[in-house]
């Protein structure tokens, strides 16, 4: 069956390369935002430093942002699926004063805790996929509630800011001397581009898209959701992980922001609330655009009090503006 | 066809139903229903609009459980642990609400579930499209575009991609619900051919259709549903004594007369030069320009083939999204639509009936009663409060004259089977009093019974001086049901048809004519 006007098939059709720009808009678009970002931080710097930012800014916003982008991926796979996690920060919360308590200097300890506790992460997230996946709750509602519980469990766990963590496991994790943290990111980013191309990735993306037309082609809903919520877990702990290995102590409160700024990140990142949008790459970038927003706020000596303030101000016009841009590209397609 | 007939009636059945009962709250969807296809045969289900076809096939689709009854497959009672259980047996399924995945490229959504792979087992995603490609070309395939995803396509290529999705997995039987509702001729052509070389390998083929013609054209075999249970099965059977069956009662000549149009009847909207947003210009050709002018009391039709601007044309006139260029005139005068407020409260209101029900029209989780009087909110409240009275009355009202098949207006919309949520849509309007319709494709889907039943509203509707745009897929719907046909071409009209040389073939001709001649 021709097409019934009768031209010739492929004239018709748009340029693979112009699919994937209008596919991947969102992506784009947060990498765009940052190098934004990157620039007027530059430009600032450049004016007070009398030079270019160097290895040791690249390394601290790398080492920061860290946790954050752990965090935002694991928010992107349970957005992904139309879900929503708010315990984020009670499983930071929780991993964080884990760590911090019982890190010790030798390698084997290292190991076995670390695994220890993204299990600890895995299991808080496999909680919430049980109830939003076996209990068809509202994720909005579960993860409200785990979030406070896992949050008490921290205070438990860690009462007072305290604990340490052993110079070698912060050396390994965030050395302070070179962004070689990029290296798990990097890990990060092909394992995601791997769980694509996997059924679970497929079918995380097919939930959000249409969970109704989903059951009908066969997708396991149920066993997906909960894997999604697991992994994010996981996430979140590592996330923990590497906030304690910066801090290098725990603190049972540190994890609670992280709820908001990794919805942000996502936002930011170009990542679908309705599900079935979106790449943990936009994510990660969503992630680095607020802390270069950070950065820019504390050169241009924003007075700390009002630190939130314009924190607010400019990830409204990033999300305004991104918006305005995606509209415009998509009219003109 | 008899001996074919013939032969299936002994054999044993493919896939058979016996006394299935399904209940949706309290709705009893299936009572004691059995059904039979044979290997071989092409098998139509028809019957009313809730009836219980959709529901039959959702069952055999592995979709849900019965309460209770069997299921057998070549004479073995099975039990479907789910959808996917059913395809591993061998069932494929193109459910009526198509079950595409929106973000996903045409690839993705057609090798769904066999996606190639690669090392260590990995989906190969540069070579989904081209894979995707090869498949659609196997088909006869080549005017969807694999890479594009399946929110931008057209709802005709979403049917196609869907069955093409089902088909090459070469299902040994195959369940098509309503698969011709949203295609055109020649893409039921092009179906039809497909049905009959899979009927040729042996597969079973059940479909539904509200469209007579079609039925005759391919089935071997038609069983009649009528609230939920077999009425009968038949191998040869006249239009009238089957829809007799259907529905209970005896329904006349299919197409009501037209009401008169005088000669004096003011212009109620026209266009002038509109471009058709988003549609490919042939290189060296000016952008489209539209014009036409509608009058009072006239039922337009717009025809032509399918991605000629039609759908464009109707949202545009909405305001959703508006046309490209172009003046709008309603009542004579100048008028902005940039959104549909505009449209639905211009001077004379005009109204969409959209084609996409389930995305473009209706709030699916809400009740009966909110689809229908949401645009008129404001003219049923009092300061600002619903009058639930004057909402319940109006809404009860819609629902009896067009026979709605609903428990209560407080039914969520997304319950009721297809045809039930399009009366719903229609009704809509007609509460809102518009007096300019867009009824784009307005009985697909909608059975034989209460097809005619809208065709005498349309003429009602008409006889009260309301301006009508009229869309269908169905052809002869467009020849008989209109004053005058505009066939459409890449966004211009390409021929302008009145009596008496207003024909389905006509129409049909001209399209193709026009076709190609580019
Ligand atoms: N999920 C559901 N919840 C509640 N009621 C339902 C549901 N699905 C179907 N029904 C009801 O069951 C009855 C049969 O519906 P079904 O969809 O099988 O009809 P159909 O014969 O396919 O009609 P159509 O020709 O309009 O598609 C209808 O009265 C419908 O309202
Ligand atoms: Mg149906």
């Amino acid at each position: 069956m021709p097409r019934d006007s009768g031209e010739g098939a492929g004239a018709r059709w748009r340029s693979p390369a112009s699919h994937a720009f209008g596919q991947h808009i969102g992506l784009i678009l947060a990498a765009a935002i940052l190098l934004v970002a990157i620039i007027i931080f530059s430009v600032m710097f450049v004016i007070q430093q009398h030079r270019l930012p160097g290895n040791f800014e690249i390394t601290s916003t790398v080492n920061n942002t860290m946790p954050l982008a752990l965090a935002a991926i694991g928010q992107t796979i349970v957005v992904l699926t139309r879900g929503i996690d708010l315990s984020v920060g009670g499983v930071i919360d929780l991993t964080n004063a884990l760590a911090a308590i019982l890190l010790r200097p030798n390698l084997g300890n290292q190991l076995a805790v670390s695994v220890i506790i993204i299990l600890i992460g895995a299991a808080g997230g496999l909680i919430n996929g049980l109830l939003v996946g076996l209990g068809r709750l509202q994720p909005i509602v579960v993860t409200l509630a785990t979030l406070s519980i896992y949050q008490g469990l921290a205070i438990r766990v860690l009462p007072q800011p305290g604990g340490a963590v052993p110079p070698g496991y912060t050396g390994f994790l965030v050395n302070p001397n070179a962004p070689t943290a990029l290296v798990f990111l990097l890990i990060a980013i092909v394992l995601w581009l791997g769980l694509r191309r996997t059924r679970l990735g497929v079918d995380i993306f097919a939930i959000g898209a249409d969970e109704q037309a989903a059951i009908a082609l066969g997708v396991r809903t149920v066993r997906t959701k909960i894997i999604a919520y697991t992994l994010a877990g996981a996430l979140y702990a590592i996330a923990g992980l590497f906030l304690a290995a910066t801090a290098t102590a725990g603190d049972a409160t540190t994890g609670d922001s992280y709820t908001l700024t990794s919805i942000v990140a996502i936002v930011l990142g170009g990542v679908s609330f309705f599900g079935g949008r979106g790449s943990a790459i936009g994510a990660i970038a969503g992630a680095f655009i607020i802390t270069m927003i950070v950065n820019i706020l504390f050169f241009a000596k924003i007075n700390p009090l009002y630190q939130a303030f314009y924190e607010g101000l400019f990830l409204v016009i990033a999300v305004v503006l991104g918006a305005l841009i995606g509209r415009l590209v998509r009219a003109r397609r | 066809m008899s001996e074919r007939a013939a032969a299936a009636a002994t054999g044993v059945a493919a896939v058979a139903a016996r006394t299935l009962n399904k209940t949706f709250g309290g709705v009893q969807a299936l009572r004691a229903a059995s059904f039979a296809a044979h290997a071989g045969e092409v098998h139509a289900l028809v019957g009313e609009n809730g009836a219980g076809k959709s529901t039959l096939i959702k069952i055999l689709g592995g979709r849900f459980p019965p309460d209770s009854g069997t299921i057998l497959l070549d004479g073995e009672p099975v039990r479907f642990s789910g959808p996917a259980d059913a395809t591993r047996r061998g069932i494929g399924t193109v459910f009526q609400e198509l079950t595409l995945l929106p973000w996903l490229t045409v690839a993705e959504n057609l090798l769904f579930g066999r996606e190639p792979r690669g090392a260590g087992g990995l989906i190969r995603r540069a070579s989904l499209a081209t894979d995707a490609e090869a498949v659609l070309a196997r088909l006869g395939i080549s005017h969807i575009d694999p890479r594009a995803q399946v929110a931008e396509i057209s709802l005709s290529e979403r049917q196609i991609v869907e069955i093409a999705r089902v088909v090459t997995k070469k299902p040994r039987i195959l369940f098509l619900d309503e698969p011709t509702s949203s295609l055109v001729e020649r893409e039921v052509a092009w179906l039809f051919e497909r049905i009959r070389e899979l009927r040729a390998l042996g597969t079973a083929i059940v479909f539904t259709s509200h469209r007579w013609n079609e039925i005759t054209s391919i089935a071997d075999r038609i069983t009649i549903y009528r609230n939920g249970s077999e009425v009968g099965t038949f191998t040869e059977i006249e239009e009238g004594e089957a829809i007799t069956l259907m529905t209970g009662r005896r329904v006349d000549a299919l197409y009501p007369k037209l009401p008169l149009l005088s000669a004096g009847a003011k212009d109620m909207l026209a266009l002038t030069e509109a471009t058709i947003p988003g549609l490919a210009t042939p290189i060296g050709q000016p952008a489209s320009d539209l014009s036409f002018h509608l009058r009072a009391g006239e039922i337009l039709g717009i025809g032509g083939l399918a991605g000629q601007g039609h759908r464009e044309l109707f949202l545009g006139l909405f305001g959703a999204p508006p046309l490209a260029r172009g003046k709008i005139a309603v009542g004579g005068k100048p008028l902005r639509i940039h959104r549909p407020s505009h449209a639905i409260n211009a001077g004379l209101g005009i109204a969409l009936v959209p084609e996409d029900r389930k995305t473009e029209g209706l709030l699916l989780p809400l009740s009966v009663r909110y689809n229908l009087t949401l645009p008129i909110l404001r003219r049923i409240s009092r300061v600002g409060v619903i009058r639930a009275p004057t909402e319940g009355r109006m809404s009860r009202e819609i629902i009896t004259a067009l026979g709605v098949r609903t428990p209560s207006a407080a039914q969520r919309v997304g319950a009721l089977s297809g045809g039930n949520q399009q009366k719903v849509l229609v009704g809509r309007w007609l509460l809102a009093e518009s007096r300019i319709l867009l009824l784009y494709d307005v009985t697909r889907g909608v059975d034989v019974a209460t097809r005619h039943e809208i065709y005498d509203l349309i003429m009602r509707l008409a006889g009260e001086e309301r301006a009508i745009l009229l869309y269908s897929s169905d052809t002869e719907e467009l020849a008989h049901l209109c004053h005058r046909v505009l066939v459409l071409r890449d966004g211009r009209v390409a021929a302008e048809l009145v009596p008496p040389v207003l024909t389905a073939e006509a129409i049909v001709s001209a399209s193709m004519r026009q076709a190609r001649a580019a």
